[in-house]
C-alpha cells in the first residue's frame, strides 16, 4: 500500500506492506535511522517521534495509521545547522554516552520543553521515564535539562 | 494486507463486518509488539485513528478510544491515579482504556477500576447493534474476552454510583513502565467498601467475602481492617511467574487491600 | 622569528571537553553498526534452538532455499573452515552440530533480499528434536566434573584461627548488559574474494582471527572495521553474527546486513555468571581478619567464552581491598545448558564483592566496629601483598583515602514529604510515609586493570602530524565511554595542536588495541597514543634540533626554529607504538604470582528508603569516592561513575534473567528491568587523583569500580533499614518479606 505522511515538514511517501511500524518505515525505507530500534515494544523510548504533536514511541505505530499525519523525528529537531537547545545542552553537559538513547530523549526532551519550559527535576525524571539509557545513569541528562530549565526561568 | 480507515463508527463497524478476520487498531500498544516481536502479521487492519464517537467522556460512560494520557487528568481519583502508572508518557499518550479491555491481560492496569465498579463493556455491530455485557461476563480468562467476532469496543458503563472516595495502588519493581505485580483498587459506597484486584487471577477479581465482612461493621475497626487483609489474601488466586511468586502476590494483595481502606477512611 | 606567547593549549588533559561524536549523536546522523546499508544489500536471519538441550534429529533447509527472494541457507555443513570459534578456547558450534546446548544456540542462517522474507524462510526450514535433560544446576554440574577452569588459592597457615568467625553463603543471579544497541552488523564482498565486515564488537582483532578461521581464508582475505556502537558492557567481546553474516557474503558474493531483535539479542550475547559463594571470614576480636577461607562457583552457561578469566577474577578478589595473610579459596566455573556466560563490566570481581562486603558488614556488627571503621582497620593499600595472589600492589592505591572521602559526603536529608515520586512504589501509591524505613549501606571494592595472568597486553596506536593538525590511528573500539575524545586529549597535551582527528583503523591498517574492556583503554589506547605523540615530539625536537614542541612549529630557546609547515614539507610525520603494560605471569599452583599489572579501588555509600511490608525499595542516593590516578576529563569520568553504579543498582534491585530450566523467562525489556529515570538515585562523586605507575599522566581505568562495590552498598542499606539478612542480589520483595 501506499501510504503519504508529512515527515520533518516533507511529505514522504511508502509503500510499504502496511503493517510494519512506522520505525521500520523511518529506518529502512525513508533513510532516516535517527530512531533508534532499541526493544520494538515500546519499552525503551529510543524510537519517540512526534505524531501529530503527541509524544509516542514510533516501533508502536502502524506504518498503515500514518496516512495524512505529521511525524517529527530527531532529524527534524535542528534548524539547519542551529541544534535545538536540548541537542546543544545533551552535548555540552556530557548527556551523550553511546547515543543510542539519545535520540528518543532529544525528541521527548523538546516535547517537554515545549509544554513546561521550566521543568523541576522531579517533572524531568517523569517526562522522561519512558526512555530507558544504559550509559549515563541518567545523571548528566538530567543536569542537562535543569541547565535549560534554569535558563527560561 | 488492507488497512482502512473509517471517518466514523458506522465504516468502522462496516469494515469489520465486511471483513470479519480484520483487528481493530487504537493505540497499538499491545497489537504492535505483537507484530515486531511474535511476528504477527494481519491481513486486514481498521484503524480508529479517526473514530471520534469512542473519545467522548461523560458522567455514565468513558469511550474506549480515550488514552491514558487524558485519563491522568479525569476527575475519577482511583481512575486518575491508576492511569499515571500505565507504561510511559509515550505509552500514555497512545494506549487507550479500550485498548487496555480489549486485550484482557490479567495485568491490564485499568481493568480492577471497572470491576470495583461493577461497570459494563459497550460493544457494538453493525448487525446487532448496541449491548452492555457486565465485566464478569466480559473477561472470561488470561486474555480472553466474549466480544463477538463483528463488535467493537466502544466504551465502559458507568453505574448511577461512582464514589468520589476511590484509591488505586499498583506494585511493580521499578518506578516506570512496569507490569504490575499486583493492583488494586478499593471505593467507598453508600452501601460500604468494595476492592478489586488485578494480577490476581486470571481476570480482574472482586474479594466479595472480604467486602462482606468489612462492610459488617458500619464504621470498620483496625482489627476488620486487618481481617480484611487475610480475608483478600485468600480469595485472590494468584500465580507464580517470572514476575512474582503466588506466596508474594497474596501477601502483597491484602496489604494493599488494608492501607487502601485507611486511604478511603482518611479521605 | 617569532616569539612564543601562548603556553598551553585548549581541550587538552583534565579538561571536561565534549565529546566530538556527540552533534552527530543528538542529532541522529550518528551511522552505528544497525544503520548501515549497501548496495544490493540481503538481510540476514537465524534460526535457533527452542530447546537447552536436544539432539538434532532432522534439518532440511530445502523449503527455505525454494522460496522466492532467498539467496542462501546455511548450516555447519556450509562452514568452510573451523567449525567452532572462541576466544579462549574455541568451543562453539558456528552452528549446531547435532546437540543444541543452550537456549537460542544457532542453527542455521538465511540470506534474503528482505528482512520479512528471511524471517519467512527460517520458519519454513524443517527442523526436528529429540529434546534431552539439561543440566542446569551448577553444583550437579561440580559433581560431575564439567567444568571449564578449576582454581585453588592457598597462601598462609591453612591452620590460622580467628576468634571471631563468620560463616555466609551469597547467591548473584544473571545479569544483562543490556545495551541499547543490539548486535548488529554487515559483511561486504570487496569484489575480489574479501569481505569487509562492520559488525557490532569491543575488539576487532580478536573477532578478525576467530572469522578468518571459520570461514578457512588467509588473514588479509578479511578486514574487520570498528563501527558505531550503542554500548557493550561486555556483551560485545564475543562472537555474536558476525562469522554468520561474513558465511552468508562469501556464499551469495552480496552484502549482508543482520540486526538481532530484542529477545535475540539476549540469547545472543553472553551474560554475568550467576554465582553461589560460601564464605568463612575468621578474624581477632579487635577486627583484624586473620583468615578467609570461600568455595566460589560460577556457572559459565554451555560454552566457554571469558569464563576461564572470568573465574580468576573472582577468585583473586575474594577477599577484597583487606590485608590477610591465610587465604584458601577454591573457585570453580562449570559448564551447563544454561545460557552461555561471559564478560560483564566487573568481571568476576562483582560477585565477590557482594559476598566479601556482606560479611565485612556481619564482621563490623558482630565485634562492635562501624562498617568504615571495620574497612579502615583492615585497608590494603599499595605496597602490602594482594591477600591472595600474594604479589605487592603497585603502583598507587588508595584505600583508605577514598573511605574517608567517601565518609566526608553529607548525607541526605530525611524524608520529608509523601510526594509518591519520593517514595517507594512510586506512582503506584503503594506506601504511606509512615511505613518508610530508611537505611545506609557502605562497601569497598577492588579490582584489577588490564589482562591478567601473563596475557600478551598490548595496544598499538599511531599519531601522525600534518600541516593542520594531527591524527590518531587506532583500531581500539569507542562504546560509548570517551575514549575517542580522550586519545584527542592526550594529543592536544603533548603536540600542543587544538585540530585532532581520531581515525579508526580496521585491522588491516593497524594491529591490535586489545578489547575495550577490563578498564583497559584509557591505560592501554591512553597510554599508546601518549607514547606515540610522546615519540613523535622527539623525533621532531631530535631532527630540528628544538627543545619544545608547540602548535605553530619547533621552538628552541623560546624562539621559532621551524614552522609546522616545515617540519611536514616531506609530508605528514608519524610514530607508531605498541604499548604494553607491566608484564603479569601466570599464577602457581597455589593461585601465587605477579598475576595482575594494576588494581584500582572504590568506595559507595548507598541510602535507601524501604517499605518492608510490601518489599519495595528506592534508592534515595549512591555516594562514591573512587581512586582513578588522574582525571583526564572529569565529566566523562562522572559519566561513567554515574553509568556504572546505576548498573549496580540495577543488579541491586530489579536486573535478573530469570532461567528456568535453562530457558530464559524474561527476554524483554518488559520484563528484564532496567533503572528508570524514576528509579536513578542521584549520585555524589569524590575522585582521589594519586598518579598509577603506568597509566597516561598517571590515570587508570575507572569504568568498572562504579558497578562492583554499588550493589552490596544498596543490598547493605536494604538489610539496615529491615534487619533482613538477604544474601541474594538483586533483592526481591519477596526476599525482604521473608516469602
Amino acid at each position: 500500500m501506499s501510504i503519504t505522511c508529512s515527515i520533518n515538514g516533507e511529505s514522504r511517501t511508502s509503500s510499504a506492506a502496511g503493517f510494519e511500524s512506522l520505525l521500520r518505515v523511518l529506518r529502512d525505507d525513508l533513510n532516516l535511522p535517527g530512531s533508534k530500534n532499541a526493544c520494538e515494544q515500546g519499552e525503551c523510548g529510543s524510537c519517540t517521534v512526534l505524531l501529530n504533536g503527541a509524544l509516542v514511541c514510533s516501533c508502536l505505530v502502524m506504518i498503515g495509521d500514518c496516512e495524512g499525519t505529521e511525524i517529527t523525528t530527531v532529524e527534524g529537531l535542528a534548524d539547519g545547522d542551529m541544534l535545538h537547545s536540548v541537542q546543544t545542552a545533551m552535548v555540552a553537559e556530557g548527556g551523550v554516552q553511546c547515543g543510542f538513547c539519545t535520540p528518543g530523549i532529544v525528541v521527548t526532551g523538546a516535547h517537554l520543553l515545549e509544554h513546561n519550559p521550566n521543568p523541576s527535576e522531579d517533572e524531568i525524571r517523569e517526562a522522561l521515564s519512558g526512555n530507558l539509557c544504559r550509559c549515563t545513569g541518567y545523571g548528566r541528562i538530567i543536569e542537562a535539562f535543569e541547565k535549560l530549565s534554569g535558563s527560561n526561568a | 494486507m488492507d488497512f482502512a480507515s473509517p471517518r466514523d463508527l458506522d465504516e468502522a463497524l462496516a469494515a469489520k463486518a465486511a471483513a470479519p478476520d480484520a483487528v481493530f487498531l487504537a493505540g497499538g500498544t499491545d497489537l504492535m509488539v505483537g507484530v515486531n516481536l511474535a511476528h504477527y502479521r494481519p491481513m486486514s487492519v481498521i484503524g480508529l485513528r479517526h473514530v471520534e464517537e469512542t473519545r467522548g467522556i461523560g458522567a455514565d460512560r468513558i469511550g474506549a478510544g480515550v488514552t491514558w494520557a487524558r485519563l491522568e487528568k479525569h476527575s475519577h481519583r482511583a481512575l486518575a491515579q491508576l492511569a499515571r502508572t500505565v507504561g510511559s508518557p509515550q505509552i500514555r499518550a497512545a494506549g487507550t482504556i479500550g485498548g487496555n479491555i480489549g486485550t484482557a491481560s490479567p495485568a491490564g492496569d485499568g481493568l480492577p477500576w471497572i470491576a470495583v465498579l461493577d461497570a459494563g463493556i459497550e460493544l457494538v455491530s453493525s448487525d446487532r447493534g448496541k449491548r452492555v455485557v457486565p465485566w464478569k461476563d466480559f473477561f472470561v480468562g488470561v486474555k480472553r474476552t466474549s466480544i463477538a467476532d463483528d463488535e467493537l469496543i466502544t466504551g465502559v458503563v458507568l453505574p448511577d454510583e461512582v464514589p468520589k472516595i476511590q484509591e488505586f495502588a499498583k506494585i511493580g519493581v521499578r518506578n516506570a513502565m512496569v507490569i504490575s505485580t499486583v493492583c488494586c483498587v478499593v471505593m467507598r459506597f453508600d452501601a460500604g467498601f468494595r476492592i478489586a484486584l488485578g494480577s490476581s487471577a486470571p481476570t480482574p477479581i472482586r474479594a466479595i467475602k472480604a467486602e462482606e465482612m468489612l462492610n459488617s461493621e458500619s464504621s470498620p475497626s483496625d482489627a476488620a481492617i486487618t481481617e480484611f487483609g487475610r480475608l483478600v489474601s485468600l480469595e485472590v488466586r494468584p500465580i507464580t511467574d517470572h514476575r512474582s511468586t503466588e506466596a508474594y502476590r497474596r501477601h502483597a494483595a491484602g496489604v494493599l487491600a488494608q492501607r487502601l481502606v485507611r486511604r478511603c477512611l482518611a479521605a | 622569528m617569532t616569539t612564543r606567547t601562548d603556553s598551553r593549549v585548549a581541550n587538552g588533559v583534565g579538561e571536561s571537553v565534549a565529546r566530538p561524536d556527540g552533534v552527530p549523536k543528538v542529532t541522529g546522523n550518528f551511522a552505528y553498526a544497525s544503520d548501515l546499508v549497501a548496495d544490493r544489500m540481503l538481510w540476514g536471519a537465524t534460526l535457533r534452538s527452542p530447546h537447552a538441550r536436544a539432539r538434532l534429529v532432522t534439518l532440511d533447509t530445502s523449503p527455505a532455499l525454494a522460496m522466492a527472494g532467498v539467496r542462501a541457507v546455511l548450516s555447519q555443513e556450509d562452514v568452510p573452515g573451523a567449525l567452532t570459534f572462541g576466544q579462549e578456547h574455541q568451543d562453539q558450534p558456528v552452528f549446531c552440530d547435532g546437540e543444541a546446548r543452550f537456549w537460542g544456540e544457532a542453527v542455521a542462517v538465511v540470506a534474503a533480499d528482505d528482512p520479512e522474507t528471511a524471517r519467512k524462510a527460517i520458519d519454513a526450514i524443517v527442523i526436528e528434536w529429540e529434546p534431552l535433560d539439561p543440566l542446569v544446576d551448577p553444583e550437579s554440574a561440580e559433581e560431575q566434573g564439567s567444568v571449564f577452569r578449576e582454581m585453588k588459592i592457598r597462601r598462609g597457615d591453612p591452620d590460622a584461627e580467628g576468634e571471631i568467625v563468620i560463616e555466609g553463603y551469597y547467591e548473584t543471579a544473571s545479569q544483562d548488559q543490556a545495551p541499547l544497541g543490539p548486535e548488529a552488523g554487515i559483511a561486504i564482498p570487496d569484489g575480489e574474494g574479501g569481505l569487509d565486515l562492520h559488525v557490532t564488537t569491543q575488539w576487532v582483532h580478536v573477532d578478525h582471527r576467530q572469522i578468518v578461521a571459520c570461514l578457512g581464508v588467509p588473514d588479509d582475505m578479511v578486514r574487520c572495521h570498528p563501527v558505531g556502537m550503542g554500548g557493550a558492557f561486555g556483551a560485545r567481546e564475543d562472537i555474536s553474527l558476525h562469522i554468520h553474516i561474513a558465511l552468508l557474503a562469501q556464499r551469495t558474493g552480496l552484502p549482508v546486513k543482520m540486526v538481532y531483535d530484542r529477545s535475540e539479542s539476549f540469547v545472543g550475547h553472553v551474560k554475568r555468571h550467576p554465582s553461589r559463594m560460601w564464605y568463612r571470614h575468621e578474624a581477632a576480636t579487635d577486627g583484624t581478619l586473620i583468615k578467609v577461607s570461600a568455595r566460589l562457583l560460577l556457572d559459565g552457561g554451555a560454552y566457554a567464552h571469558t569464563s576461564s578469566a572470568v573465574l580468576a577474577n573472582a577468585a583473586f578478589f575474594t577477599v577484597g581491598p583487606y590485608r590477610c595473610d591465610n587465604v584458601f579459596v577454591d573457585a570453580a566455573v562449570v559448564k551447563t545448558n544454561n545460557p552461555p556466560c561471559g564478560a560483564m563490566r566487573g568481571f568476576g570481581a562483582v560477585q565477590t564483592c557482594f559476598a566479601y562486603e556482606s560479611q565485612m558488614d556481619r564482621l563490623a556488627e558482630t565485634v562492635g566496629m562501624s562498617p568504615l571503621e571495620l574497612r579502615r582497620h583492615n585497608a590494603l593499600v599499595a605496597g602490602d601483598p594482594l591477600n591472595t595472589s600474594g604479589q605487592i600492589i603497585p603502583g598507587s592505591l588508595p584505600t583508605l583515602e577514598v573511605i574517608d572521602a567517601l565518609d566526608s559526603i553529607p548525607m541526605p536529608d530525611p524524608l520529608a514529604d509523601d510526594d509518591p515520586l519520593h517514595m517507594p512504589g512510586g506512582t503506584g501509591l503503594t506506601t504511606p510515609f509512615s511505613a518508610v524505613r530508611r537505611g545506609v549501606g557502605y562497601a569497598v571494592g577492588l579490582k584489577n586493570v588490564a589482562f591478567s595472568e601473563a596475557f600478551d597486553d598490548f595496544a598499538e596506536a599511531r599519531v601522525v602530524l600534518t600541516s593542520s593538525g594531527a591524527e590518531v590511528h587506532t583500531a581500539a573500539m569507542e562504546v560509548g565511554q570517551g575514549l575517542v575524545t580522550l586519545c584527542q586529549q592526550i594529543v592536544r597535551t603533548v603536540l600542543e595542536t587544538e585540530n585532532v582527528a581520531v581515525i579508526w583503523n580496521d585491522t588491516s591498517s593497524i594491529g591490535s588495541a586489545g578489547s575495550t574492556s577490563a578498564s583497559r583503554q584509557t591505560q592501554m589506547t591512553g597510554g599508546a597514543v601518549h607514547a606515540a605523540a610522546v615519540g613523535l615530539r622527539d623525533e621532531i625536537l631530535s631532527d630540528h634540533a628544538g627543545d619544545e614542541l608547540r602548535g605553530d612549529g619547533v621552538y628552541r630557546n623560546g624562539d621559532l626554529v621551524a614552522s609546522i609547515a616545515q617540519v611536514c614539507s616531506n609530508g605528514p610525520v608519524d610514530h607508531w607504538v605498541r604499548f604494553r603494560h607491566p608484564p603479569t605471569e601466570e599464577p602457581d599452583e597455589n593461585g601465587q604470582g605477579n598475576v595482575h599489572a594494576g588494581f584500582a579501588v572504590a568506595a559507595h555509600r548507598a541510602v535507601v528508603d524501604v517499605d518492608p511490608e510490601l518489599g519495595l525499595v528506592r534508592v534515595v542516593r549512591v555516594d562514591t569516592a573512587q581512586d582513578v590516578g588522574k582525571a583526564l576529563n572529569p565529566q566523562a569520568l562522572i559519566g561513567q561513575i554515574e553509568g556504572g553504579i546505576m548498573q549496580g543498582v540495577g543488579l541491586a534491585v530489579m536486573e535478573e534473567l530469570v532461567i528456568d530450566d535453562g530457558i530464559i523467562k524474561n527476554p524483554t525489556f518488559t520484563d528484564y528491568l532496567l533503572p528508570t529515570f524514576l528509579d536513578a538515585p542521584p549520585v555524589e562523586a569524590r575522585i582521589i587523583e594519586e598518579p598509577d605507575s603506568w597509566g597516561p599522566f598517571g590515570a587508570k581505568g575507572a569504568g568498572e569500580p562504579p558497578t562492583i562495590s554499588s550493589t552490596p552498598a544498596v543490598v547493605a542499606a536494604i538489610r539496615a533499614a529491615t534487619g533482613k539478612a538477604l544474601h541474594r542480589a538483586p533483592v526481591r520483595p519477596e526476599d525482604i518479606i521473608g516469602l
